[in-house]
């Protein structure tokens, strides 16, 4: 209580209010003319120098906690003013945010009320986002004090600030991208506008029916549907190989589920290029053989096609892998014995038992596949799709901003819907439950007439998946793809080269810059997002509160939301005041936060919900505040979570691209948004080499947690093992 | 050492008018009141769903009542969160926490309570002490056997000094000869260091053992509550009568009251017991299986339908005519033939009087 009343008045009286230019972690300003420059002035010296007077009426809520101190907590003048003082203040802060930008109002009915203001103000800095935190928590404290929660502090100030970030950082640029739809060139709001452009030939037409053009809208549905359907097929089929089967190499099959987290999306575009492309080796090798002229075949729906079947393969198996190892046997041994031959037992147990499963597969393939923005750039051709087409919209000639949020909006429609038939209708139909009881039963095998095709399938795909990998490697250290196949190092040391200099290290290659910029971004993003994602993942799971089920959907949601829409909505959201951080790395580390806190949120929920409840009553009831509860118990057995999110966050921080593209600058390059730009000038080779580099990277980084994990569940098997027997 | 004995603080606690309902339908406990006098052990008993564990979990302030007040000592903690309550708790499972040692455990609420480290050690072992386990201090939970680990979890409640100590099922996870030792460990305890204490549980044996009231619960409400002696013999209807121990509950019509005696009579059978309030009329009568004697010279005619011998006694099912029942005797050396035609009478002092359903 009181360090957020301290922590309010250190961000009004010390700290710059404003965002310093050179970036939130220099901290020049300290020796620049702090505190008198206007640039990193405090507020209160601000206002001293009677400058950006809105900011006074601030000094009102700070002061008035400091009546509470002298209260009881039962008083109910206690839960008041700090309510008051918390909404009040945080109140103010907005609206003089909003009110308020860098030419003077940013509303004419404001100019109207109190005439042209002559001043201006810049994005939020360290004082006003330390204000604006102790604002929130001091109004927390109060609804604690209340009574809310069992007037516990920790739980109502960790729901509030969880609800504030996931506002600010995913509602506010969605509600931000769909207004920007419907502005009219002048700046004012029109249906009109929108109309014109939802009602476009480029997104619904239907040309392609009779040889001219589809829209994007139609093409990316397509697309995702085939692509889900593919995937769901092809998850199956690897699933069925591994559980229902004699194959003996079943370990090296899982190990294809490490594949998609691992390799960044489009490089297997890439891959199919060398095989396929225009001088690729097949397509050489073919045309040699028959005289045929090469085509552009793959540039377009095959290519993507292909490259999201393989990319989004692994996936579906994922998923698949549980639902089939989750049918329990008994229910097959059960079919069995009933007289139902093998084949009738897979037919008319196994295959509905997993039905839920198989929907739940194609829904996710179909979302990746909408979401997906690499592979159409690399070999999308003139299929548009809606990712790529937004991209063109923001960056290309045309720069139509409204145009890219109403193609967004069609997007987000598509993988919204998708999520909410995944989460309202299959959720609470799974028919794989596993028990606490011991279910002996073994899988029966498959029967023949399936297991040839199967396993047809599986050898064809797996060898073609092999192929693709082997390619990638292969072809960073070849010359020039189809033209000169000598092998050489030389993209590793374009990319990679080192010179030690009497300075010291020199880190010439080309690629150092966005190598290091993205491991320290993704490395800023991934305790922060394993931090985010626990507390959300402790309150889903441990704690009762009015509005959870929303709260649990808002916090999902940023998982359905593509990559691009995040890129185009923070575009919008972030470029004015009052937070202002495109352009910086910032901006980088929270969408990241963002798009993979559905990551962080799952790991801790799949692991706390293993974690008796018992435990945590124990410690309430031994005195332990539920912060002491959360620091001492649960977070020390909850170490192979945190170890896995941090490390997942890490891995698909360094593999983004969607949203990357839109956010990177040229001080804060990333390696995926680069290696984008080396194929777009047809560097092949430099591109390759650097996604190799980035697949081995990330290879050692998975493996370590695997080596730390493993080792940690061993430890928890034995204490937990022993412990719940007598 | 001999400055850090554990010592009770006991309290009494106290439920006015107490409710629970989750969400808008289930009630959980319904409108109870009740009276935990400092010093005694309680035992909450019934079958499950009967809102027993709810009232437990008020009590440590894990669930918050929704209706009525209550108080633990003078102190009103209707709203206080478990963690601001001096109360602790042995859970079912333990809880013990896997990634501490037997010490750690046993000084985790110590550490919340202000005490200097060596003060927390020092209590921290003399807690182990008191349960037996002098020694084990640096093993881990998952190195102990389970009647181990229950010390442990009562251990770490008991060095609080808790105004109430509760148990949820302690005894569940432990086998039959576990069970009747650490139960008479816990009542010792209880007794020596004379401590409050809530304690819940649907075994009615164990509950007769340990109790100094038992509190009998059913359908979110209290049933009855009294010593085990007067429950046994006193139920107040069918469903505790039932409950406590096994009983025939077998119709009879009260002929007469005279002043505290009713006369009732069953078929042919007369007998004279304390009529409990009861009037002249239809009524039902509870009866014991070892407090039926066969053989007797007045009473009523069953027929013997099933004979089982268990070893120490036989078990008979009889047949009357308005009913079965169930009957042991001692007498294993001269069993009854299925089929016999017997007369059936009662044991002086043991039937007792319910009102009709």
């Amino acid at each position: 209580m009181i360090f957020w009343i301290i922590a309010g008045w250190v961000g009004y009286l010390i700290l710059p209010w404003y965002g310093v230019e050179d970036g939130f972690f220099s901290f020049e300003w300290l020796i620049d003319g702090y505190p008198f420059d206007d640039d990193y002035a405090p507020a209160a010296f601000l206002i001293g120098q009677g400058e950006k007077l809105w900011l006074a009426p601030l000094l009102l809520p700070l002061l008035a906690p400091l009546l509470v101190l002298r209260l009881k907590k039962s008083d109910p003048n206690y839960a008041r003013i700090l309510i008051l003082a918390g909404a009040a203040g945080f109140a103010w802060l907005m609206a003089q945010g909003f009110g308020i930008g860098i030419r003077g109002f940013t509303a004419d009915w404001l100019v109207a009320l109190f005439g042209e203001l002559d001043d201006r103000q810049y994005g939020m800095g360290y004082g006003g986002l330390l204000v604006a935190s102790a604002f929130l928590f001091l109004f927390t404290q109060g609804i604690a004090a209340r009574g809310a929660i069992n007037g516990d502090v920790f739980v109502v100030s960790a729901i509030g600030g969880v609800i504030v970030i996931v506002t600010t950082f995913v509602f506010f640029p969605i509600a931000k991208m769909l207004f920007a739809a419907f502005v009219t060139e002048d700046g004012s709001y029109s249906a009109m506008v929108f109309a014109s452009k939802f009602f476009d030939d480029r997104l619904w037409g239907i040309g392609c029916l009779y040889g001219a053009r589809c829209g994007a809208a139609w093409n990316s549905l397509f697309l995702a549907i085939t692509v889900g359907v593919l995937t769901t097929v092809l998850g199956l089929v690897f699933a069925l190989v591994v559980t229902r089967s004699g194959f003996r190499h079943k370990r090296a099959l899982r190990a294809l589920t490490v594949l998609p987290i691992i390799t960044p999306p489009f490089v297997i575009g890439l891959a199919l290029i060398l095989l396929f492309g225009l001088s690729g080796t097949v397509t050489q090798f073919v045309s040699d053989l028959f005289g045929l002229q090469p085509t552009r075949w793959l540039y377009g729906m095959p290519g993507v096609l292909i490259a999201q079947t393989l990319a989004f393969t692994p996936i579906a198996f994922l998923v698949l892998i549980g639902v089939v190892e989750g049918v329990s046997p008994s229910m097959e041994e059960a079919a069995q014995t009933l007289r139902a031959n093998r084949w009738q037992t897979f037919r008319t147990v196994s295959l509905p038992l997993m039905r839920p499963g198989l929907a739940n597969a194609f829904l996710l393939g179909f979302i990746e596949s909408m979401a997906d923005f690499g592979n159409p750039l690399v070999l999308g051709g003139n299929f548009d799709v809606l990712s790529t087409e937004i991209f063109f919209a923001i960056v290309g000639a045309q720069y139509d901003q409204g145009r890219a949020a109403v193609l967004a909006m069609v997007l987000l429609f598509f993988t919204l819907s998708a999520f909410y038939a995944q989460r309202m209708w299959l959720g609470k139909k799974s028919y794989t439950t596993v028990s606490g009881k011991g279910d002996a039963g073994v899988h029966p095998l498959m029967p023949k007439g399936l297991a040839i095709p199967v396993f047809l399938a599986a050898g064809i795909w797996g060898l073609f998946t092999v192929v693709v990998y082997g390619m990638i490697l292969y072809g960073s250290v070849v010359e020039l793809w189809g033209v000169n196949n000598t092998l050489t190092f030389k993209h590793y040391v374009t990319a990679f080269s080192v010179r030690i200099e009497d300075s010291g290290i020199r880190w010439s290659g080309a690629a150092w810059d966005s190598f290091w910029t993205t491991i320290y971004i993704a490395a800023a993003a991934a305790p922060l997002t394993a931090i985010v994602g626990l507390v959300t993942a402790y309150l889903l799971t441990r704690q009762t509160f009015a509005g959870k089920n929303a709260f649990e959907f808002g916090t999902m949601l940023s998982f359905a939301i593509p990559g691009t829409v995040i890129g185009v909505s923070y575009i919008l959201a972030f470029n004015v005041p009052p937070i202002e951080i495109t352009g910086t790395g910032i901006i980088l580390i929270v969408s990241f936060i963002f798009r993979n806190m559905p990551v962080g949120v799952r790991a801790g929920i799949a692991s706390m919900s293993q974690l008796d409840k018992s435990l945590d009553e124990s410690s309430l009831t031994l005195g332990a505040n539920s912060w002491q509860t959360f620091r001492k118990i649960i977070l020390p057995l909850l170490r192979p979570a945190i170890l896995a999110a941090l490390v997942y966050s890490f891995v698909r921080a360094m593999t983004a691209i969607s949203a990357v593209i839109f956010l990177v600058s040229a001080e804060y390059d990333m390696a995926t948004s680069y290696i984008i730009g080396r194929v777009e000038n047809n560097d092949y080779g430099l591109a390759i080499a650097y996604s190799t580099t980035l697949i081995f990277v990330m290879l050692g980084a998975v493996g370590l947690l695997q080596l730390l994990v493993g080792r940690t569940k061993i430890g928890r098997r034995t204490q937990f093992g022993s412990g719940e027997k007598p | 050492m001999s400055n850090s004995r554990i010592v009770g603080k006991a309290a009494p606690v106290r439920f006015e008018n107490v409710s629970k309902r989750f969400g808008r339908d289930v009630v959980a406990v319904d409108n109870i009141n009740l009276n935990v006098e400092a010093g005694k052990l309680v035992t909450l008993l019934g079958p499950s769903g009967c809102g027993k564990t709810t009232t437990l979990r008020m009590i440590a302030g894990l669930e918050m009542a929704s209706d009525g007040r209550i108080l633990i000592g003078d102190r009103d903690v209707t709203t206080l969160p478990a963690t601001d309550r001096d109360v602790s708790m042995v859970f079912q499972s333990y809880a013990l926490f896997p990634h501490m040692s037997v010490l750690e455990n046993v000084s985790y609420g110590l550490t919340f309570s202000g005490f200097s480290k060596s003060e927390t050690r020092d209590r921290a072992l003399a807690g182990l002490d008191l349960v037996g386990l002098k020694g084990f201090d640096s093993r881990l939970p998952s190195e102990l056997s389970g009647g181990q680990q229950q010390r442990v979890a009562v251990a770490r409640a008991l060095v609080l000094e808790p105004q109430v100590l509760l148990f949820d099922e302690p005894l569940s996870n432990l086998d039959a000869k576990l069970r009747r030792q650490v139960r008479e460990d816990i009542r010792a305890i209880q007794q020596d260091l004379g401590l409050t204490v809530v304690y819940v549980t649907h075994d009615q044996e164990e509950a007769l053992a340990v109790s100094d009231e038992i509190v009998v619960m059913r359908n979110a409400s209290i049933a009855q509550i009294g010593s085990p002696r007067a429950l046994y013999e006193a139920p107040v209807d069918q469903f505790v009568a039932d409950f406590i121990g096994e009983a025939n509950i077998l119709p009879c019509v009260i002929q007469s009251v005279d002043g505290d005696v009713a006369t009732i009579s069953i078929e042919e059978y007369h007998y004279e017991l304390p009529a409990r309030g009861l009037g002249i009329g239809p009524a039902k009568l509870a009866v014991r299986p070892s407090r039926l004697v066969i053989g007797t010279a007045r009473g009523f005619t069953a027929t013997v339908a099933k004979a089982t011998y268990v070893g120490v006694r036989m078990e008979y099912t009889l047949q009357a005519s308005f009913g079965s029942m169930f009957a042991v005797q001692d007498d294993v050396d001269s069993p009854l033939d299925v089929g016999t035609e017997v007369t059936v009478g009662f044991h002086a002092k043991s039937p007792v009087l319910l009102p009709e359903a």
